[in-house]
């Protein structure tokens, strides 16, 4: 994992100072609402619906255990004792008071965590795979991009006040896509040309939101050196050219849309010519320092499927299906990668308390040299785990209830924070997912019905991802009412498409009622060995709209 | 006379900036030590490239491309942050001195606050007429937030990976 060295923490300290200084001078009645809001915004703090919601980046998803325990630490001292993973690897809280946000901002700082461009206007938390570094097909590992990336971007001095928020991401795995680039700002995938030199595939003007797109590649083949340079030539066009008139017309896909992708490029090309091979140029000993903390830990060299292992896989069922389910393969022999599931019925999805925190940092201390990964499906990885030590690991968490094994499942839903505590929701999303979790407990049916991504968002902006759901549920208003809308067929990854709308919506209270409907028909389609979204493209919508909308007899 | 801050220190502000008219072809230049709007000077470049003591504003949506021949006609180029949202002019401020080379005043006017100085000082604007309701006394230390910088900006042409290893 990087370590800051005296710089970056100089610089981050600074940034502490700094906004300590603007809230003592809004808290004074010298800044007012309007000129403090993008200075808190910049520094993870919304005002929400009963207290400020505060946004911690977990840059590109790697913590350690000593940053988990600080986490648990500041939800006891300055909020309720547990925390919100977020779709897009932040942490939330829910309860900070304002005037101490500085002071928890200061902790975090003393162990190289920050807010800092968690919100506003302006270049976000860069996010990657939650497994780089340890899956075999990766064409380099991406966690050093992130962080080039995570540096350029913070306190950039151009790009503070874009005309809306800025969301890049990176991808390593030419198989498969964890870090859905093609509905980012700006989509990084790692490729290798012809020469085997390193280098990217560029998106842009991807996203979710009230407007899904999908990205446009403006780019087949960046060079490693030039990313900087490059990226620096797609904010400045956006930012110059952005639509700034209309909040819901101001995201760069509808200025790639409006500008045409062809078009948009040789702008960004038009640009990059004067900046190519200039300073911000990447140097080999830049990517070499940056590399070195993300080299591999010390592995032992161990054999794949120990026999303590393969004991315990015929002679546990339930170990058994955990580890079909939430174990995936490493890299290394001997090794494995382990995601715990933050999804059990009855509590909100991707929330944790701070002795689950503590409990996670300690698990990682023994078990995975000390680090974790956060995911955008909201769960957590232990991803170097000795395959020797799975059995011993599953019991402990098991007790946590942190091996429900549904990872990739119906009830693995992505789920943002909803009506319950954002006050941009239309409606509550929590309950729903646990109506859904409730309903569908029988953990040998989920089995039976295979990979299926449920994602519900509490409003437009998205935050669930629901546009990428297979099934997708969206919360809507109608005439101050919660209601919910249906999309079935959106899938993320190398293949992303955006679900397609099945109908009128839903009062909270039929949903479960409504996935069961939308199963079911599924089930009774399906060929031998087809997932849910096989069915439905070679189907299609209609068997399922005759289904949940018929009339009752 | 209204005060301004120039590379760090206040000083008096001797220049008059002329508002947009509703025709930029027509509309007569008075005085002395005027910045004109930008689409004022194209419309007239001919007749206004005689005085020497003209300075010109650049607005949030206009593209300083099309002054780029005129540079050396100015004692200053003002760049206008309608608000302090509108991030446009950090983009025109970095081109006017990284591509065409501008080396004379550059100064933002309009909504300038404290807490933008730090990054329009480091987009190129060395001077900035702060707000007329806030101190600019108090607003210079806006320029002291950080002692160092990650990016290649106008104030530190080296990003902070060039230094880094040295």
């Amino acid at each position: 994992m990087y370590k800051y060295d005296e710089i970056d923490q100089r610089i981050l300290n600074e940034r502490v100072q700094q906004f300590r200084g603007q809230m003592d001078r809004y808290l004074a009645g010298e800044l007012t609402e309007e000129e403090f809001l993008p200075l808190r915004l910049q520094n993870g703090l919304y005002i929400q619906r009963f207290a400020p919601m505060f946004r911690i980046a977990i840059p590109y998803g790697m913590i350690n255990s000593t940053q988990l325990r600080k986490l648990a630490e500041i939800s006891r001292k300055f909020d309720r004792g547990y925390v919100h993973f977020t779709t897009r690897q932040n942490v939330q809280f829910n309860w900070h008071k304002l005037e101490q946000v500085p002071d928890s901002l200061a902790e975090l700082a003393s162990v190289e965590m920050h807010a800092n461009q968690t919100s506003g206007n302006c270049i976000r938390n860069t996010t990657t795979d939650q497994f780089a570094g340890v899956i075999a097909d990766e064409v380099a590992d991406p966690r050093p991009y992130c962080e080039i990336i995570r540096q350029w971007s913070t306190f950039h001095p151009e790009f503070a006040y874009l005309p809306r928020k800025f969301k890049i991401a990176v991808n390593a795995s030419p198989t498969t896509d964890r870090a859905a680039v093609q509905v980012h700002d700006i989509g990084l995938q790692l490729v290798r040309n012809d020469a085997g030199e390193l280098g990217f595939r560029v998106y842009v003007g991807g996203g979710l939101g009230r407007t899904p797109v999908i990205g446009s590649v403006i780019r087949e083949f960046l060079p490693e050196k030039h990313l900087l340079s490059y990226l620096e030539s797609i904010l400045r066009v956006y930012n110059r050219y952005g639509r700034r008139d209309n909040k819901f017309r101001a995201r760069i896909k509808i200025l790639v849309r409006a500008m045409t992708p062809e078009v948009f490029a040789q702008k960004v090309e038009e640009d990059w010519a004067h900046a190519k091979d200039g300073p911000t140029t990447l140097t080999p000993e830049e990517v070499a320092r940056v590399s070195q903390f993300f080299t591999e830990p010390e592995y032992e060299t161990l054999e794949d499927n120990p026999p303590a292992l393969l004991d315990k896989l015929e002679t546990v069922k339930a170990f058994n299906k955990w580890y079909h389910r939430n174990v995936n393969r490493h890299k290394k022999p001997g090794y494995a990668i382990v995601t715990l599931t933050l999804k059990k019925v009855g509590t909100a999805p991707g929330n944790m308390n701070d002795q689950e925190l503590e409990k996670i940092a300690e698990l990682a201390d023994r078990y995975s040299f000390g680090e974790a990964r956060v995911t955008h499906e909201q769960n957590i990885v232990l991803a170097d785990i000795r395959q020797q030590d799975l059995f011993d690991l599953w019991q402990e968490i098991k007790a946590l209830g942190l091996a429900t094994p549904n990872l990739g499942l119906l009830t693995d839903i992505i789920c943002c924070p909803g009506g319950d505590y954002c006050s941009l929701a239309n409606a509550k999303s929590i309950p729903v997912a646990e109506a859904i979790q409730a309903r569908f407990d029988d953990i040998d049916y989920l089995w039976d019905l295979g990979e299926l991504d449920l994602n519900i968002s509490g409003c437009m902006n998205a935050c669930g991802h629901h546009h990428v759901g297979n099934i997708g549920i969206l919360g809507v208003d109608k005439k101050g009412e919660e209601w919910y809308q249906v999309s079935l067929g959106g899938t993320s990854g190398h293949e992303t498409t955006l679900g397609d709308i099945l109908g009128p919506s839903f009062a909270r209270e039929e949903m479960p009622d409504v996935i069961e409907k939308i199963l079911t028909v599924y089930v009774e389609n399906r060929i031998e060995g087809e997932l849910f979204i096989d069915t439905y493209r070679r189907i299609g919508i209609t068997p399922f709209k005759e289904r949940v909308y018929a009339k009752a007899h | 006379m209204p005060k301004l801050i120039k590379n760090g220190q206040i000083v008096e502000d001797n220049w008059v900036v002329m508002p947009k008219p509703d025709d930029a072809a027509s509309a007569s230049v008075t005085g002395e030590n005027v910045i004109v709007p930008m689409s004022v000077w194209l419309a007239q470049a001919d007749q206004l490239s005689q005085r020497n003591d003209l300075g010109v504003w650049i607005d949030s949506d206009e593209e300083v491309e099309a002054i780029a021949d005129h540079l050396d006609r100015f004692q200053v180029i003002a760049i206008n942050f309608p608000s302090f949202r509108d991030g446009r002019g950090y983009s025109t401020a970095r081109l006017l001195r990284e591509r065409y080379g501008y080396k004379g005043e550059l100064r933002a006017i309009g909504d300038v606050l404290q807490d933008q100085l730090f990054y329009m000082h480091r987009c190129g604007i060395n001077a900035f007429v702060v707000r007329e309701d806030r101190d600019p006394q108090k607003a210079l230390e806006g320029l002291r937030s950080f002692t160092e910088t990650y990016q290649a900006a106008v104030d530190q042409p080296l990003p902070l990976f060039r230094r880094r290893s040295s």
